[in-house]
């Protein structure tokens, strides 16, 4: 009963947060930017931020993540990090010699006013950024947003940039993946080879932090849009952009600098969600759905059916990120789950527009909550009051599900306890299939353990 | 081949290569990929373990959900430790201060919570805007008579090290409060242990059949009430001797409480910590007991070693520590082991310690100060380690070059302190050498 100490009365909380659904923008920009090749993200402001954001990615991923800081002292809070990320810049190029440094900024940096471009531009000066290399930035105080939109930010810094009307227009679209695993990344670019779609994918995670085992320590792994990419991206006939949050801030800069028009959709959790995109990709392209896509989708049709009476009428309990959030309670519905508790910590009055109607047409209505004091300890509190037969979301749910005795299947970020996230996908048809053989998994394996012996059932 | 930072230069050196007069205890060049943390990050794991207290992290979301129940400090009876708190600031409170949103949310956990006491951290942008935490502290203090402590945490301030500082001072103010009464003659405190896998339980347990009272342990499974008393033990016994010195040779001052240092990792210093504590009480009971304690330990844990020890002979490790006094230990571990130490460094060490480190090691091992990622798979390729021992940051290093690791900090899942702790230890890095999952590593 780790959690013992949750009340089952809700009451009114105006100030604190008690285990949050949410963390800081910083780390989002950090994830974005190890999305570039040969990128080195810098997080301008005390040691400790990068510390904890590399810490936190490495058990997410189970893999090296790169990241260097200005390594704020008394005297740059006082007077400014100027010569703190001017020393870094070059000693960055110096010794790791990356071919981009992508700043971020932290709430200390942001509250004493360190003005990032105006600090480059002074390297820049001094001679302290080699030809042909980068230095980038984007604004990601950690009293605003969450790690959603600190993702967001920095996609977006992408565009403003690199992103450049070059040759005219190209026949290749821009895919804008959100803030989802290197493994989804990599499935939506498939999607789009299947599809016969011509893409450059910003930023793609997918070889950076799913590397394979080589025997040797790579500083910058193979994989991530490259900068010519990046650059191309303002030539493109259309951008889809995948999730509000995370992918719109850059899809719009892309429009409106080099007016490459973007379609925004869901990040394609589920098979209506799915369905969207293709149906994009092909109204975009002018392209046709190929028989391989035909069979993913009819496989996983036929999954849910074979499944359906274990899936129908079972409650719900979820915590992630909006932009997941969205479609999988969509993707729930569509299954026949009741999605009853939601909570996600990321601020947002059209997440919770767009929750509620999607749940609107259940037999009651949904407990929702979004942003401020949205955390898993009112989860709980809910949960209490009004049990489910499952949870789904990050890791920190597992104390939930252990002192309620609730299966769970872990979706989102973090997650620092199991393997997998990285390597298969949930997105698409294929991924909407893991999600379903995760989702029926715990609720069967629940059911055999908790079963008594004559009803334990051999077949399924 | 990788250059060394420039700043770098007199923070590297191979022993028996060149004049030895090691930089350290400076601030990290900016820019380098450190892997230290800090000053928050200092306080946090040393207060973190008070299991009966409220940890409120007063800033952003993000330091409250950074270190939510990560460090794995067990308790033995409530687990408020392992919640994370935080007053979540947003842009306006920036902008307007924090103090009013500080003080709702400590009613509102007091309440809830009925903590015995509640520690305030201060993060980064508290101490840009000036929140009166102090004021705060002290009114909500008053108005539930409970101790509620700010802790000055602010992560610009320096390095971890001068979070622990923070912590000890904020310690310091909690001994000398409590009734101690039941405080025996034969009583120490054992300082610096934190109870990672129940470390804390297996060291109390040898003090206790020597016959001594442990009156406090600071911090692991740690409960205010303890350290309240803290000030009636007459010894203080100090593991970690980088987070809590400072306090020992602060109640060695308000109180006259004298301090050894001691460590438990490894036979040879649990033993000597033992014998060290039994002779500071000058009784031989106590020191027959003590050495009952390590004979039958030994009697049945050399055997047993000796398994392992036969196939670890000859392979080479890599120490990459927080502090340099866990470093002096491995070394000794895995000398008895038969394993060369090829790499030592740490986080936070001083001159002494990297003098003594280089006393303690071999011509040609590597010493170094605040290494990063680049400058340690450099040395382990190079010296052709089997095994690299540190935290989160290297491990997934190690596992990329294809050798073993073993996690010597924060998330170690098995005790490695004691007498039990050497062979959970020897045990782990045997598993972990000696997976057959390296044969099929690339270059093999």
């Amino acid at each position: 009963m780790l959690l013992r100490h949750t009340p089952k009365e809700i009451k009114e909380r105006t100030a604190i947060t008690i285990n949050p659904a949410k963390t800081c923008q910083p780390i989002g920009a950090m994830y974005a930017s190890l999305g570039i090749h040969g990128c080195l993200p810098h997080s301008h402001g005390s040691q400790g931020c990068c510390a904890y954001h590399r810490s936190t990615l490495t058990r997410h991923y189970k893999e090296p993540v790169m990241a260097a800081t200005s390594s704020f002292t008394e005297g740059a809070s006082v007077f400014g990090g100027q010569a703190n990320l001017v020393q870094a810049i070059n000693n960055i190029f110096t010794v790791y010699n990356p071919d981009i440094i992508a700043v971020h900024t932290t709430c200390l940096s942001e509250t004493i006013g360190d003005d990032i471009p105006q600090i480059v531009a002074k390297a820049m000066t001094d001679g302290k950024i080699p030809d042909g290399k980068y230095v980038i930035h984007a604004n990601t105080p950690s009293y605003a947003g969450s790690h959603v939109t600190g993702f967001g930010s920095m996609v977006k810094a992408m565009v403003d940039y690199f992103s450049e009307n070059t040759a005219g227009k190209r026949e290749v679209y821009n895919l804008i993946p959100g803030y989802v695993e290197p493994s989804d990344m990599e499935e939506v670019k498939r999607l789009a080879n299947e599809m016969k779609i011509d893409s450059i994918m910003f930023p793609d995670t997918s070889g950076i932090l799913n590397g394979p085992q080589t025997g040797r320590f790579e500083m910058f792994p193979e994989g991530g849009v490259s900068i010519n990419d990046l650059k191309l991206t303002g030539d493109s006939a259309a951008t889809i952009a995948l999730g509000k949050l995370s992918s719109e801030p850059a899809a719009r800069a892309l429009d409106t600098k080099c007016k490459v028009p973007y379609k925004l959709l869901d990040i394609p959790i589920g098979f209506l969600a799915t369905d969207r995109l293709i149906m994009a990709m092909q109204d975009l392209a002018g392209t046709t759905v190929p028989y391989s896509i035909e069979l993913e989708r009819g496989r996983m049709m036929d999954m849910i059916t074979d499944m359906q009476q274990y899936l129908h009428g079972k409650r719900v309990a979820l915590s992630a990120d909006p932009d997941q959030l969205i479609p999988l309670v969509e993707f729930l519905i569509s299954i026949g789950m009741d999605p009853v508790h939601i909570v996600t910590g990321t601020p947002g009055k059209k997440t919770e527009k767009r929750l509620r109607e999607l749940t609107s047409g259940m037999k009651s209505e949904a407990n929702i909550k979004v942003g401020a004091n949205a955390d898993l300890f009112l989860l709980h509190q809910w949960i209490k009051n009004d049990p489910v037969d499952l949870l789904i979301g990050n890791t920190y749910l597992k104390y939930i599900a252990r002192d309620e005795d609730i299966s769970m299947v872990r979706f989102g970020f973090p997650i620092l306890d199991r393997v997998g996230h990285s390597y298969f996908p949930t997105v698409g048809y294929r991924g909407g299939m893991r999600l379903i053989e995760m989702i029926l998994n715990a609720l069967l394996d629940a059911k055999d353990r908790k079963s008594p012996d004559e009803s334990f059932e051999l077949v399924m | 081949m990788i250059e060394i930072l420039k700043e770098r230069k007199n923070q590297v050196f191979e022993k028996g290569k060149s004049a030895y007069d090691i930089g350290c205890e400076q601030s990290s060049a900016a820019g380098s990929v450190s892997q230290r943390a800090c000053v928050f990050c200092g306080s946090r794991v040393v207060l973190y373990p008070i299991a009966d207290a409220v940890h409120i992290v007063h800033g952003p979301v993000g330091c409250a959900a950074y270190t939510w129940d990560i460090r794995g400090s067990m308790s033995s009876g409530p687990e408020l430790h392992r919640l994370s708190f935080s007053t979540d600031l947003k842009e306006k409170d920036v902008i307007f201060g924090g103090e009013k949103k500080l003080y709702n949310s400590l009613l509102y956990l007091i309440e809830r919570y009925s903590p015995n006491a509640v520690f305030v951290y201060s993060t980064c942008i508290i101490g840009i805007i000036g929140d009166d935490v102090e004021a705060v502290c002290r009114r909500v203090s008053k108005e539930n008579g409970i101790p509620v402590l700010p802790v000055h945490s602010e992560g610009f301030r320096g390095t971890k090290k001068d979070g622990y500082r923070s912590a000890c001072e904020v310690l310091l103010k909690l001994t000398g409060t409590g009734d101690v009464s039941d405080v025996r003659k034969n009583s120490i405190n054992i300082l610096g242990e934190f109870n990672l896998a129940g470390e804390a339980w297996i060291i109390r347990k040898y003090y206790k059949d020597m016959g001594i009272q442990v009156t406090a342990t600071l911090t692991g499974d740690g409960r205010i009430n303890d350290i309240r008393k803290a000030h009636g033990a007459s010894l203080n016994v100090v593991q970690c001797s980088g987070s809590m010195t400072y306090l020992a040779q602060m109640m060695e001052r308000e109180f006259g409480i004298p301090y050894i240092r001691v460590s438990y990792f490894g036979m040879e210093d649990v033993a000597r910590a033992l014998y060290d504590v039994a002779r500071h009480f000058n009784d031989e009971d106590i020191l027959e007991k003590a050495r009952k304690i390590v004979t039958d330990n030994m009697t049945l844990l050399l055997p047993e070693l000796k398994k392992y020890k036969e196939k670890l002979q000859g392979k080479k490790a890599a120490i990459y520590v927080g502090g340099a006094f866990k470093a002096f230990s491995l070394i000794k571990i895995l000398r008895y082991l038969g394993i060369d130490v090829v790499l030592a460094g740490s986080q936070t060490g001083n001159k002494d310690d990297y003098e003594l480190l280089r006393e303690m090691c071999d011509e040609g091992t590597i010493i170094v100060d605040d290494s990063n990622p680049l400058e340690l798979s450099k040395y382990v390729q190079e010296k052709k380690a089997d095994l690299i021992i540190g935290g989160v940051k290297e491990r997934p290093i190690a596992y990329k070059l294809g050798i073993g690791f073993c996690d010597h900090n924060h998330e170690r899942k098995i005790p490695l302190a004691g007498f039990e702790g050497m062979l959970n230890f020897t045990k782990e890095i045997y598993r972990s050498v000696m997976s057959p999952v390296w044969r099929f590593m690339p270059g093999r």
